[in-house]
């Protein structure tokens, strides 16, 4: 890899880890509600709120009420996401008269974006209204994103109290990370990314000349407006021509903030982070890859903060990056690496000053090698899912990377909330695998871990494989999931088992060939999302409300200190092979045997 | 268990009021009275009216231009409304095809040019819109297009090197020429 490469890297990295600390700091502070001068002006309106709705922001709540109140909330916003992409015909904002979206594409996205996971089976552009875009989906954008942050903050609770048997108050938690975190990080960033180019208007889309005369094959319609095929099964085509373009619009790069920083993903067009009008410069893509690890990293500062010992975040955080980069060294080596069919093709993939080189198929030009792979990694070992170069043409190990980062439940960083509460799981485990080996009973942070607490993070740990592999299987096994696959061999399995390890991961990217947008797809993976994030975030609050109850044991000679060298080995070795033991033999049969194949051409 | 609802209603209305409305509309404001060129798609303008964007590629196949990335967009390439890649995996044989019949098109276009083609040249983009070329992509082409255009090749450098972008800040992302604003100038020089 050049210098330029690493030294962009290091960039990344340092401006990262050197706001960790300020936005950690910031975000305990709100969260114990004591706030910093610059934004107390913002409590009376908080507390006017507070009393609109009829909540008592010291009414404290037990880890069953907190998980119903997340429960109430998630199931309005599926209804009003669902009802209004029915009803898009009727409603204002939609300069390009989109009727209504399908049942079950509706119901896939609700899901969808209410899950954070933000998998698309539609086309933003050819789809979406701009009022469906900004008060359904960018909605849901801060709302997932903040129950995420509140359900983390009850689990932080859970090891910062003793003995007691509430773990905070769900609306005062998801209000404050909204208004106090989300919000306005959103406002600067999407005024920072306009600055770049990212649009933001409300104009219908805008037809211009085009230089040349473009000749293009079009499909022929049938009558009832279904693609005609031929005998062999081959769309029908007519050649034709243009003198324009049509260029989409609309409110981008205010839904582009939230996008990143709420770790959604979901992009206002197809191409998502690699569309010029979603991210138009290095400058806005470094700003992307930023925001989507911003609020994930510093939410460590956070956890140790408010359990009183700031080395315990560190610890978890330093984990993290060794993870990322070990994973970021293979993508980039990988993609840097190209495709050895091309060379003999003709085709020059050496990188050089004048050019990135590598495997460009599916990437952009302003981003290269070096920023395709490291967005690549960035977006799935958080939960973001937007993409600014095509996964689905990367080469097997580097398109391995993703999904592996995905499988291992996007701990690394990982979501809003989400990641670090899945890491802290990761990390209950750690201490109990420990506790075995010398057979004293596990503790993590002063609290005896138990029966009850590894079940719950069991059932954490093992959901998402059981799911994935099993939504994998079954899809391999039926006519319908096939049907959707768009490359042959190895490569087609992979598309499926990134679809299904996508969904239950809440990532939201894909191996995109894919065709999702079926009603087969369209409700495996709407379930698989569901049960993705729900089904974690309830044993992750039950276990919050069992941590909490406990009593809290002062440390002796005895207890394993969980800030050192030696626990973030045992918790990166933790997260590796649970993952690898899970995932091995699925990989085995996608990419790595897709690798073996591409080896032979070179 | 009913408990919740109203806080459940009130704050789902409120917050959307907030966050799907309030902070749209204001990102617009700002940035319409701020930044306006660039809030609406920095649009190139002739003549009072838009005659493309600087920032969405087009299609060329004519040799006397210099010929954008390839684009997988349907049904004709570079079409913003129908944003993506190609989604080809990288051992899939249409891709081979592909990238085979691109480099044949650009040799038949130059004949006797046999240096290796650089690779972004016959890659599809990811959003299939993508406005840049890499410089190497553009020196291949240069001999051509002067060439076709009876220039000599030192003034196409030139305009060229005027449409260049180095490194933001001379450190992120890649160095990049902008076809379409490098095709305008070239038919507006003489």
């Amino acid at each position: 890899m050049s210098a330029n490469g690493l030294l962009q890297i290091a960039l990344f990295l340092g401006v990262l880890l050197a706001s960790t600390k300020p936005l950690g700091w910031y975000m305990a502070r709100v969260y114990e509600g004591q706030l910093p001068v610059f934004v107390r002006w913002i409590a009376p309106l908080e507390n006017l709120f507070y009393k609109l709705c009829g909540v008592d922001s010291k009414d404290e709540m037990r880890w069953t009420r907190y998980a119903l109140a997340m429960l109430w909330f998630a199931l309005l916003g599926v209804l009003t996401v669902y009802a209004m992409q029915r009803l898009q015909g009727m409603l204002p904002l939609n300069p390009q008269a989109f009727g209504a979206v399908s049942p079950d594409s509706s119901f896939n996205t609700a899901i969808s974006f209410l899950t954070n996971t933000n998998w698309q089976g539609y086309s933003g552009e050819s789809t979406m209204s701009y009022l469906v875009q900004m008060a359904a989906l960018a909605v849901q954008n801060f709302f997932s994103a903040a129950a995420g942050m509140a359900v983390l903050v009850a689990l932080i609770r859970g090891f910062a109290r003793h003995t007691m048997e509430t773990i905070g108050n769900f609306w005062v938690d998801m209000t404050r990370s909204i208004i106090y975190i989300l919000l306005p990080l959103s406002i600067v960033l999407a005024l920072a990314l306009v600055s770049q180019g990212v649009i933001q208007n409300f104009s219908a889309y805008q037809t211009v000349p085009t230089v040349e005369t473009i000749t293009y094959d079009n499909p022929k319609m049938d009558a009832a407006g279904n693609p005609m095929k031929d005998a062999a099964g081959n769309p029908v085509t007519e050649k034709a021509t243009t003198k324009e373009q049509v260029i989409a619009l609309g409110p981008v790069a205010s839904q582009e903030a939230i996008k990143q920083l709420g770790t959604n993903g979901g992009g206002f067009f197809n191409a998502n982070s690699a569309h010029p009008y979603e991210n138009p410069t290095p400058l806005s893509n470094f700003l992307a890859m930023l925001a989507i690890f911003l609020i994930p990293a510093a939410l460590c500062y956070t956890f140790g903060s408010m359990v009183g010992d700031t080395r315990q975040g560190w610890a978890i955080l330093v984990a993290m990056t060794i993870l990322f980069v070990g994973f970021l060294a293979v993508a980039e080596y990988a993609e840097q690496n190209g495709n050895p069919a091309f060379t003999a093709l003709g085709v020059d993939q050496s990188a050089s000053a004048t050019q990135s080189g590598g495997n460009m198929e599916g990437k952009e030009t302003r981003f290269g090698i070096v920023n395709s792979a490291l967005f690549a990694t960035i977006t799935t070992s958080a939960s973001c899912g937007a993409v600014n170069s095509m996964h689905d043409s990367f080469t097997p190990l580097g398109g391995l990377v993703p999904l592996a980062q995905i499988q291992l439940g996007e701990v690394i960083f990982g979501g809003v909330g989400s990641g670090l509460y899945g890491m802290l799981v990761y990390a209950v485990i750690a201490v109990f695998l420990a506790g075995l080996m010398i057979g004293r009973t596990p503790e993590y942070l002063g609290k005896k871990i138990e029966a009850f607490d590894i079940k719950m993070a069991s059932l954490v740990i093992l959901i998402p494989p059981m799911i994935i592999l099993g939504g994998t299987a079954i899809a391999v096994l039926m006519d319908a999931g096939k049907a959707g696959v768009a490359n042959p061999g190895a490569h087609g399995f992979s598309e499926i088992l990134y679809a299904f390890s996508s969904a239950v991961g809440n990532n939201g990217s894909a191996f995109a060939g894919i065709s999702a947008n079926t009603p087969f797809y369209n409700a495996a993976l709407g379930f698989e999302m569901f049960f993705g994030r729900i089904w974690l975030m309830i044993p992750v609050l039950a276990l919050a409300g069992s941590l909490a109850a406990k009593k809290r044991i002062p440390a002796s000679i005895g207890s394993m200190a969980t800030h050192t060298q030696m626990f973030v080995w045992l918790l990166i070795g933790t997260v590796l092979l649970v993952g690898a033991l899970n995932f091995v033999p699925a990989l085995a049969l996608g990419p790595v045997i897709e690798h073996l194949n591409m080896s032979r051409l070179g | 268990m009913l408990k919740e609802i109203r806080p459940a209603i009130v704050s789902f209305l409120l917050l959307t009021l907030l966050t799907g409305i309030t902070y749209p509309l204001l990102v617009t404001g700002v940035s319409q009275v701020t930044m306006p060129d660039k809030a609406n798609g920095s649009m190139i303008i002739k003549d009072g009216k838009p005659i493309g964007s600087s920032l969405m590629g087009q299609s060329f196949s004519d040799p006397k231009y210099f010929w954008s990335r390839p684009s997988a967009t349907s049904p004709m390439p570079n079409n913003p409304t129908s944003s993506g890649g190609s989604n080809l995996g990288p051992t899939n044989p249409a891709l081979m095809d592909a990238v085979k019949g691109r480099v044949q098109a650009l040799r038949d276009a130059d004949p006797g040019n046999q240096q290796p083609v650089p690779v972004d040249l016959v890659t599809a983009s990811g959003s299939g819109l993508d406005p840049h070329i890499s410089p190497a992509a553009a020196d291949y082409q240069l001999a051509r297009v002067a060439r076709v255009r009876n220039l000599s090749p030192d003034v196409v450098r030139k305009l060229v090197a005027e449409h260049t972008e180095g490194r933001q800040f001379g450190i992120l992302g890649e160095p990049r020429v902008n076809v379409l604003e490098l095709n305008l100038a070239l038919d507006a020089s003489h």
